[in-house]
Order: structure tokens, then C-alpha cells, then sequence
């Protein structure tokens, strides 16, 4: 492979790539606007990979979704490089729970999809060979011609990632990526991340609910609170990449996890006490 | 071509023949059933024809004025279905894909929807008169209302996600429209053809009697005056037949154009 068509590898460095700014989210209801999210401090820098951790339902989508230019705050601000987000874009590769794999599109169509936009025609010289490169890497050259109609859940995810990475995103964004995959394609898809991201390193952020899967993955896990999401606490993760399997059987990963799994646990008893969505005043 | 393994697999289409016999055996059934309904004598025989006298006037009016006819009659069906239809798809995405204009518009689509088109002969009269427009006009209406709900339901239906994909891949507005949701209209558009062209052939006998010396539902309504019971019978078995084939068609052209689709009607 030519040097040039070989992305950077994004190395961890001090520099701030995301920031949230003392942001809160209200959503208007029936009973008046609810606050979704609380008084968020975050900053993410180049190369991490942080994930973001609490029970459902308490905001976590919201936060990745102002990240991702779907959702504005209502206060403070989030900042990507030093400026607010104005709306969604290529520079964000967004994996979404349910794919959200172009049915009309073959595997290698889906692939090309982001290379054929305007948006990214400084890359259109290289497209064959760039759509060529993640369909080898995310193991999908042999159904290049398929729909997804005839892939598994597992081969539907790793398409959706294969097409992200086709327009070279500084970020992954990732909603409970896996979510809908069965233990073993689960477990399958965390080693082919961990293997593109050694290769390809990306400004990370990933919303889940696995504990294990958080401390596997991440740099950095922040704990958020039931609704209305706050940060409780932000955890080291203490293991170098790259990973291996191996680290699942380290004594600090079971400690780690206990701490966390602690944490999420009573915001998720929390959260199951707000019985009735609760408004503003 | 048929694999070897997948004959093997598949015991019904062990041979050609049998596929034939398959599909002709319900309409031969149906064809004992009706010289079985004569022979009972629980109806007046001279009320029911026998198929081979159908036979023999579908013969003897083929040579005569049947070609003009079936001619007269699909151009109706093609014009009024073409036009209704060009109307009902951006009319029935812009219902399906803004929810705000579907809650005020619905209601409207619906009050409209349920006026049978014979209903409205008289007053397509008055405006259009009895000449071809007042025809197509009808045929026009009965498509058009068809078309519109399939092209709401359908495009209702459509997953924002792709939407929000295509925003995060750095699609323009003008790139999500050509390129994510006419991709997602196209089976909508098609089914709606479909179920206008299904709406229009029920519609063409009411719409030819608008004194349409023409078309088989002109020929329908002439033979109903002399009682020619054989010449009523070929002319709805000619809507039937040719209603089928313009649905054989669609259906091998859908097959063609949205072979990404789970489900192919």
C-alpha cells in the first residue's frame, strides 16, 4: 500500500478535540419542558476513547447527539475544536445502534455512498481504492455485491462502520453500537474495533451500557447520572493499548468493574424512581 | 436457469409441465364449475351461456369491433392512471413526508377518497361534458385517490435514520432528496401504480357510461340493453385478462427495479 493512502495514525496527545461547556438539555412536554441534561463538563482529547455509562433513558443519546450536531443545547455550549457544532458533518462518523445500512445500496454502494457527496470530493480520486481497503479490513470484500438484505446483524454493523470510516472522520461517535448483537458477534466486534483503531486511531466516543464492554474498550469512562444526565465520575482506564482479550482476567479489571458496575447501579435505582417523567417546576 | 441441486430441492418444479397444470387448474376448474352451474338446472340455461358460446363470440367479435375496443379502453385506463398517478406521488409525499400538512389534509383525503367515482358521473358531466375528457377525467379521479394513499402510507413508513446517516456521511439537502428518498419512493411509487391501474379497470365500465360508443365497457353496456348475455360475459373476461397481464407486468418490472427489497410483492 502506498504511504498516502494510509490514513495518520491519531496519536493521544493534551490537545482538546471535544469540550462540553456547563451544557443542559430541556425537552419540551406536555407538562412543560424536561431537563434531560444537567451542568455537563467534559473535555475529550485527541486519540481518547471515552465511553459514557448510565441507565437508560437518562440522557446519554442526547449528549453523543449534540456531539453529533443533531440536538442544540439549550445552555452552555459544545465545542468541537475550539468552535460551537452547527449541524451534523463528515469530520463525525456516527454508528448508530440500529445501522442504518442503505438497503438500496449494495455492500460496496453503501461503502461509496459518503465518497460520492460533494462534501467529500477531495477524496474522490482515491474512492475504489479507499472502498477497497474497509471492505478488506472490516471482512466484507466477498459480499461486496450483496444487499444487506442477506447480511447478519453482525455483517449489517461492521458495513455501517466500514462506510464511516470511508470518509476519514476524525471522531467516532457510537450510540450502543452493539447493542443488538448476540454475545459472541458482540464480543467479535469490540476485537475488530480495538484491531481499526490500532491501525486508524479516531477521537472516541461511544454511549453503552456494558460495563465490561466500556472498560474493554475505553481510555476514559464517565459515569452519568439518572435523568437529568450530570457527570458522577470519570475512571482511568489503566490498560495500554493495544488490548488484548487477555486483560478481561487482570485483577484490576474486576475491581474496575465492581466500582462501576457499584455506580451504575444506584443510578439506575435512581432512575427507575422517577416513575413519572418529572418537569421543570 | 434453474440449478440441477435446486430442482432436486424443490419437487414442484420437477417439470415444465407440471408448473402449466399448476396454474391452469383453478381456471379450468372454474370452467367445469360454470357448464357444471348450466347442466344443475338450478339456473335458467338461457341465462348463463355456455363457455364454448363465449368462445365463439369472442371469436366472431375479434374479427369485428373487439381489437378497437380493448384499444380504446386501455388508452383510457393508461392516460387517466398516468396522469393520477404523475399528481398522487409529489401530492402523496409531501403528505407522507411533512406530518403537519398530513394532520389538516388527511380528513380532505378522506371525504374524497370514499365518494365512489360513479357517484360523481352526473356532475363530471355537467363540467366535462361526454367526450373523452369527461372519460379520463373520472379515471383520472379514481387514480389519483388511490395513488395518494399508498404514497402517504409508504412514505410515512420511511426510518429518519437514513436521513440522519446520510447528514453524517456530509449529504447537501439536495443529495439526501435524489439520493436517499426517491431511492426509498421508488417501490411506493410503483405500488401505487399498481393498486391505480387495479382502481381504474373497476372504474372503466362506469367511466364508458358516459356514452362511449367505444371500449369494452361500451360494449358491456350495449350488449346489457339487447340482453346479449355471451357479449357481456367476453367483455368482463377481457377487463379480467388484460387487468391481469398489466399486473403481471408491473410486477416483473418491480422485480427488476427494487431487487434490494426484503419482501417483492
Amino acid at each position: 500500500m502506498q504511504p498516502d493512502t494510509l490514513p495518520m495514525i491519531t496519536l493521544m496527545t493534551d490537545v482538546v478535540r471535544i469540550r462540553f461547556d456547563d451544557v443542559g438539555v430541556d425537552f419540551p412536554t406536555a407538562n412543560g419542558p424536561m431537563r434531560v441534561v444537567d451542568g455537563v463538563n467534559l473535555d475529550v482529547r485527541q486519540g481518547e476513547f471515552v465511553s459514557i455509562i448510565g441507565p437508560s433513558g437518562c440522557g446519554k443519546t442526547t449528549l453523543m447527539n449534540m456531539v453529533g450536531g443533531f440536538v442544540k443545547p439549550t445552555r452552555g455550549v459544545v465545542l468541537l475544536d475550539n468552535s460551537p457544532v452547527v449541524g451534523p458533518g463528515p469530520d463525525r462518523g456516527v454508528i448508530f445502534q440500529e445501522y442504518g445500512v442503505f438497503p438500496w445500496l449494495t455492500v460496496r454502494g453503501n461503502v461509496e455512498f459518503g465518497l460520492r457527496l460533494a462534501a467529500n470530493g477531495k477524496h474522490a480520486p482515491r474512492r475504489d481504492a479507499i472502498v477497497d481497503r474497509y471492505l478488506a479490513l472490516m471482512g466484507l470484500a466477498d459480499f461486496a455485491d450483496h444487499y444487506p438484505k442477506h447480511l447478519s446483524g453482525g455483517m449489517r454493523q461492521r458495513l455501517a462502520l466500514a462506510r464511516a470510516y470511508a470518509v476519514q472522520p476524525e471522531f467516532l461517535l457510537m450510540d450502543e453500537p452493539f447493542g443488538a448483537l448476540d454475545a459472541q458477534t458482540r464480543s467479535a466486534m469490540q476485537d475488530l474495533l480495538l484491531h481499526v483503531l490500532a491501525t486508524e486511531g479516531k477521537t472516541v466516543l461511544l454511549i453503552t451500557h456494558s460495563v465490561d464492554e466500556a472498560i474493554y474498550l475505553s481510555s476514559r469512562i464517565v459515569v452519568v447520572t439518572a435523568r437529568p444526565a450530570r457527570v458522577r465520575t470519570i475512571i482511568d482506564v489503566p490498560f495500554a493499548y493495544p488490548r488484548h482479550e487477555s486483560i478481561h482476567e487482570d485483577h484490576r479489571f474486576a475491581e474496575l468493574r465492581a466500582q462501576i458496575r457499584a455506580l451504575v447501579m444506584e443510578e439506575y435505582e435512581a432512575q427507575a424512581k422517577q416513575a413519572a417523567p418529572a418537569a421543570v417546576r | 436457469m434453474v440449478d440441477s441441486t435446486f430442482v432436486t430441492l424443490q419437487p414442484q418444479a420437477r417439470h415444465p409441465l407440471h408448473r402449466v397444470a399448476l396454474i391452469a387448474a383453478p381456471w379450468l376448474a372454474i370452467v367445469v364449475l360454470w357448464y357444471a352451474v348450466r347442466a344443475s338446472g338450478l339456473v335458467n340455461p338461457a341465462l348463463v351461456p355456455a363457455p364454448h358460446a363465449v368462445l365463439a363470440k369472442f371469436v366472431e367479435l375479434a374479427r369485428d369491433r373487439l381489437g378497437l375496443d380493448v384499444w380504446m379502453s386501455t388508452e383510457r385506463v393508461f392516460v387517466g392512471v398516468f396522469l393520477g398517478v404523475l399528481v398522487a406521488v409529489p401530492v402523496g409525499f409531501a403528505i407522507g413526508w411533512y406530518r403537519s400538512v398530513r394532520t389538516f389534509v388527511d380528513p380532505l383525503i378522506n371525504f374524497f377518497r370514499a365518494l365512489p367515482p360513479i357517484a360523481l358521473i352526473p356532475l363530471v358531466i355537467v363540467y366535462f361534458g361526454i367526450g373523452e375528457v369527461a372519460k379520463i377525467a373520472i379515471l383520472f379521479y379514481a387514480s389519483f385517490f388511490a395513488g395518494v394513499i399508498v404514497m402517504v402510507e409508504g412514505i410515512g413508513q420511511i426510518s429518519p435514520i437514513y436521513v440522519r446517516v446520510a447528514e453524517t456521511l456530509g449529504a447537501s439537502d439536495a443529495e439526501i432528496f435524489t439520493r436517499v428518498i426517491v431511492p426509498l419512493a421508488v417501490p411506493h411509487i410503483l405500488t401505487a401504480v399498481r393498486v391505480a391501474l387495479g382502481v381504474a379497470w373497476a372504474t372503466l365500465v362506469a367511466s364508458e357510461l358516459i356514452a362511449a360508443q367505444q371500449g369494452l365497457g361500451a360494449l358491456i353496456q350495449n350488449a346489457s340493453s339487447f340482453f346479449q348475455l355471451d357479449i357481456i360475459y367476453v367483455g368482463i373476461i377481457c377487463i379480467g385478462l388484460i387487468a391481469l397481464a398489466m399486473d403481471l407486468l408491473l410486477r416483473a418490472a418491480t422485480r427488476r427495479l427494487v431487487a434490494w427489497q426484503d419482501r417483492i410483492a
